[in-house]
């Protein structure tokens, strides 16, 4: 096992030097230019320009550039915003756990709804209960997260008035009430995404049973007399999470569509909506920095997922 | 062997006799009921944007502050926006935007999954390896935000050369399609590594049949079932993604109505006006709904382990 996982942490190496190398290309081939005001400026003789390009390396050749740019991505040193001129690496990180609490929940909740019902609809095929379930997932998966958003907004806001639709950082409450606000205001965006989520893995889940439950040791756990639940739990759902959990380690760079989505929709501050607000400001290292986490954190979950199939399936790890 | 298990008759039957491969697929796609649906809703839908702005002739930029935040009346029958702008006009014409950018996205993602696929399992080897290496590094890329980080980067210089409608087009399908290939790459590249091995492409290979000619008539035609399933679900994607960008206002600008710059012009005011929100996102879930079970029929009816003629 240990050396399993080794060997999935040095496959994550060249991703994320991968992943580098996409987005300097992109950065490098954009045009546009950082002293671009000061050509402008009549007040700043060309020299001054010039002598600024060379003493940021501007005119360096691009591998050059490459390296010294990548290294201090890699030291944490990203750069001052340059609207709320405070450190990019801080900024990013005030915003980084309000992001993963929601998608966090949102996967948990996505998992609750996915795994009952997939497996339940699976060992009932074709009956009244799976094809409703079958039927709502597709609409589910159908249905984009930012229009689920402000239909949640109409109703449970605006209608009814149960829920809040702006997420506040800091409510002015404390102890009982400060969870309880905050799980208020938590609910739709995690409901949003969540529903999202557990509509794409129902499919997963009820495909992944379906083919478990036709294999040969499921009827020698019956047949030796294991009872039914244990059967399922056991034998067939463990199975079934092989395929499955490869599914949402694929899934996860769309969650972080819907993500950056729902974040905008409900003003969550996270670090979607930062990258939103900062795109819109034109606050360029704020913008590569949020990129480059996000290309980060799906690395990381896809190395967790690694490490949960090895885990799963003892099969895998010993190859 | 199999061969000699095949039956006589079906082997030395003229062509015309049976039924052909594609018509057996549309028999299996109409028992679909609701792939049959979603294609009548979709072609309802296509059918509307094309043909709808030469019907329902109101302009789409006619401002009348008396009628504004209206809901749906007999003048304006989907309402009207903050400026008093007809809401049927402005989704029939934006309607066609959207329909595009899916359409013309999923061409270039399936050309170009569908090449690296094939150059990749045809050679095999080095050339393989790295550009499955590629695709993996493309997977593991965060759509979205990579999507937004490309549109700040590069939205201007592109206005400025082609103009804002064409410019703006351009960009959104191409960095769209550049995102969605990787799924089609492995698809094909998987069948092509079957395929290749196969007898009737051996046959040909043997018969003196030139790489090119091997491919194009023997191995593509026989992996086409799955890429034209992920090429309509691309469709759905790629105007979801659309939507998406217009949503966060970073797509399509406010004299282009698409179906998604709608919604992001709407959202402020749900609480006078929920149509204008509700319209337009009602129709980009029906579509991406309808091509979504589209998809579904298509993959009944072109799996290839369906026997021809059973059930």
């Amino acid at each position: 096992m240990s050396r399993y996982v080794v060997r999935r942490l040095l496959i994550a190496v060249p991703v994320i030097f991968g992943i580098s190398l996409v987005l300097f290309t992109i950065l490098a081939l954009a045009p546009g230019d950082p002293f671009e005001e000061l050509a402008t400026n009549p007040n700043v003789p060309p020299e001054v320009r010039m002598n600024l390009r060379t003493q940021f390396g501007l005119d360096d050749p691009l591998p050059v550039r490459y390296v010294r740019w990548l290294g201090s991505m890699l030291h944490g040193d990203w750069g001052f915003s340059f609207v709320s001129r405070i450190n990019v690496a801080t900024l990013i990180l005030q915003r980084l756990p309000t992001s993963l609490f929601v998608l966090g929940s949102a996967q948990v909740l996505g998992l609750l709804i996915a795994l009952p019902i997939g497996t339940y609809s699976a060992l009932r095929p074709y009956s009244t209960f799976d094809q409703i379930a079958t039927t709502l997932a597709f609409i589910g998966f159908s249905l984009p997260t930012f229009f689920t958003g402000l239909v949640f907004i109409l109703v449970f806001s605006l209608t009814l008035d149960w829920l809040p639709f702006i997420y506040r950082a800091d409510i002015p409450a404390t102890g009982w009430r400060w969870w309880w606000e905050n799980a208020r205001q938590a609910a739709m965006p995690v409901a949003v995404l969540g529903l999202f989520q557990g509509a794409t893995l129902t499919r997963f889940v009820r495909s992944a049973v379906l083919d478990v439950i036709r294999l040969d040791f499921v009827n020698t756990a019956r047949a030796k007399g294991l009872s039914e639940r244990v059967t399922i739990v056991k034998h067939v759902i463990r199975n079934a999470l092989i395929p499955v959990v490869t599914l949402v380690a694929l899934q996860i760079p769309a969650i972080f569509t819907g993500a950056v989505i729902t974040e905008q929709i409900f003003r969550v501050p996270g670090i979607g909506s930062l990258l939103i607000s900062s795109i819109l400001a034109n606050d360029t290292p704020v913008i590569m920095a949020i990129t480059f986490v996000f290309s980060c954190l799906v690395v990381i979950f896809n190395l967790v997922a690694d490490l949960l199939y090895g885990w799963l399936d003892p099969r895998i790890s010993y190859r | 062997m199999s061969v000699t298990a095949v039956p006589r008759a079906s082997v030395l039957a003229p062509a015309a006799a049976r039924p052909s491969l594609w018509r057996e697929a549309m028999r299996r796609f109409r028992r679909h009921r609701l792939a049959m649906l979603g294609a009548v809703i979709l072609l309802g839908m296509v059918t509307a944007v094309v043909a709808g702005p030469f019907v329902y002739r109101v302009p789409i930029d006619a401002i009348d502050f008396k009628a504004k935040l209206k809901g749906p009346s007999r003048a304006h029958p989907l309402g009207t926006d903050d400026l008093g702008q007809d809401l049927l006009a402005r989704m029939l014409y934006g309607g066609r935007i959207s329909l595009a950018v899916g359409v013309a996205a999923m061409l270039i993602s399936i050309t170009l999954g569908t090449s690296m696929g094939a150059i990749a399992g045809q050679l095999g080897g080095a050339v393989d390896h790295t550009l499955m290496r590629v695709t993996d590094l493309f997977l593991s890329l965060p759509q979205l935000p990579l999507l937004l980080l490309i549109v700040y980067l590069f939205r201007d210089a592109l206005k400025k050369a082609l103009g804002p409608e064409a410019g703006i087009f351009v960009m959104i399908v191409a960095v769209i399609a550049g995102l969605r290939w990787m799924p089609v790459a492995r698809l094909v590249r998987a069948q092509f590594l079957s395929l290749r091995e196969k007898e009737f492409v051996e046959a040909a290979r043997s018969l003196g049949a030139p790489t090119v000619r091997q491919i194009v008539r023997h191995i593509l035609p026989n992996a086409l079932g799955p890429v034209i399933v992920a090429a309509s679900l691309d469709v759905a994607a790629a105007i979801i993604a659309e939507s998406s960008l217009s949503f966060l206002g970073l797509g399509f600008p406010p004299d282009i109505p698409t179906w998604g710059r709608i919604l992001f012009d709407a959202k402020d005011n749900l609480d006078f006006a929920p149509h204008w929100a509700l319209f337009p996102g009602t129709a980009i879930f029906l579509t991406v709904l309808s091509i979504n079970y589209i998809g579904d029929g298509l993959r009944d009816a072109l799996d290839p382990r369906k026997v021809l003629g059973h059930k």
